[in-house]
């Protein structure tokens, strides 16, 4: 346990340190939420209705930022060769690296949208929903990203095809994502709670095994 | 503690390119080889593909602990102590940060001041790394080698951006880790001085 525990804090360290981490993803989060409701004007029915969509698509947008460098930076550095030949296996490592940045990134988005939500004027109820189904979904934003971003971690400037190719399989995760704070407003069962937390359980999962496989062939080549 | 290193018929591949073939060698506790050859010659990937990152497109690679034969590259992982060309530092962490990372990461334990004594960095401890020099960073990543307390050390151009004083330092490491019955590999331009085998690639 110790390892993981080490690369984890390492991290987490290093997200809030060499920038890029949770204040960056809190501000673009901010500033998604402060420009819809601008363009699209005072009509606050409007407003509430497409608010926990919003929210989603910006929450995903930001925690987005920082994946590029989950396992590139490690790569570039040579990083990731000591830790492939630490005691951590790699799927522990791929675990690590998912919880960091589910811990610097997914949480924090989480725990500010409930603030942001006052921009919609989204009914309590419907704060809460949305609170409790980013607290679901993003870990899978966060799982589901170490995947890609292990597939394209020696692709020079990866960075930029990575979010192209991560935003179209976080489809299920925001459409339920947002059903969830919909359900609430009105009152209207759909589902979303149930097919919300299977998915994001079967991403997470599942990654770190996918993940660590992405990296050991990156390794090779 | 492993006995032996053992390669037997093996060819290095990158990508579609042959780089070298019918490598065969053995290095037993206590001994160190230099692998010598042009630059291209496939010195890293040799060290990559005994480390276990590359494939090995025919032959195979055994690592000997105590009579039983590790030749699972993950498993033979294990045994490996890395110093490869990049230095794997990060530069917003402290020369005793990073060492407390790794020292973590393979649990080994060892005194660090001492350790950062002996490499030369001692009053850089609480030093962020993007302060080091090339040659600091190198004694940085040879102090972590160290740390990592492992029993088969593959190096890579362990000499490099280092000063005479560094040179030796490498030198007396090397010396001092296969007298604790360790093995070296290491891919150099520069004599190890250790009476070493050479292999050329």
């Amino acid at each position: 346990m110790t390892p993981f525990i080490a690369l984890l804090a390492r991290d987490l360290r290093l997200s809030v340190r060499e920038g890029g981490g949770a204040a960056l993803a809190l501000v673009f989060f901010a500033l998604v939420a402060t420009l819809v409701p601008l363009g699209v004007g005072s009509d606050l029915a409007l407003l509430a209705k497409v608010g926990s969509g919003v929210l989603w698509v910006g929450a995903a947008l930001a925690a987005l930022l920082s994946l590029d460098r989950l396992f590139q930076a490690d790569y570039e550095d040579g990083s990731l060769d000591l830790i492939a030949l630490s005691p951590l296996s790699l799927e522990g490592t791929a675990a690590a690296k998912i919880l960091a940045h589910w811990l610097s990134i997914g949480l924090p988005l989480t725990l500010f949208s409930p603030i942001l939500s006052v921009f919609f004027g989204l009914s309590a109820p419907a704060v809460m929903a949305l609170t409790l189904s980013l607290a679901i979904g993003t870990p899978a934003v966060s799982a589901m990203g170490a995947i890609l971003a292990s597939l394209t971690l020696s692709v020079r400037r990866g960075g930029l095809i990575l979010p192209l190719l991560v935003l179209p399989l976080l489809v299920p995760v925001v459409i339920f994502g947002a059903g969830m704070a919909v359900e609430v407003q009105t009152g209207l069962a759909n589902g979303a709670p149930r097919f919300l937390l299977a998915f994001s359980l079967a991403t997470t999962l599942l990654s770190p095994f996918v993940t660590a496989m992405a990296v050991r062939l990156n390794l090779a080549g | 503690m492993i006995s032996s290193l053992t390669a037997e018929k093996l060819a290095v591949q990158r990508g579609s390119r042959r780089l070298a073939e019918n490598l065969s060698f053995t290095v037993k506790a206590g001994q160190a080889l230099a692998l010598e050859g042009a630059n291209g010659s496939g010195k890293t990937s040799l060290l990559r593909l005994i480390a276990g990152f590359l494939p090995a497109v025919a032959g195979k690679v055994t690592v000997t602990q105590d009579g039983k034969e590790i030749s699972e590259p993950e498993e033979r992982g294990r045994f490996i102590g890395w110093l490869g060309h990049h230095d794997a530092l990060k530069a917003s962490f402290t020369v005793s940060e990073q060492l407390t990372f790794f020292g973590k990461l393979y649990g080994g334990s060892g005194d660090r001041v001492a350790l950062l004594e002996q490499v030369g960095l001692a009053r850089q401890a609480e030093l962020p790394c993007r302060y080091l020099s090339a040659g600091q960073r190198r004694r940085l990543a040879l102090a972590r080698l160290v740390l990592s307390r492992r029993p088969l050390w593959l190096l890579d151009e362990p000499f490099a951006a280092l000063d005479v004083a560094g040179k030796g330092l490498v030198a007396r490491l090397i010396a001092l880790h296969c007298g604790d019955g360790g093995i070296v590999v290491a891919a150099t331009h520069e004599e190890l001085g250790l009476g070493n085998e050479v292999l050329k690639l």
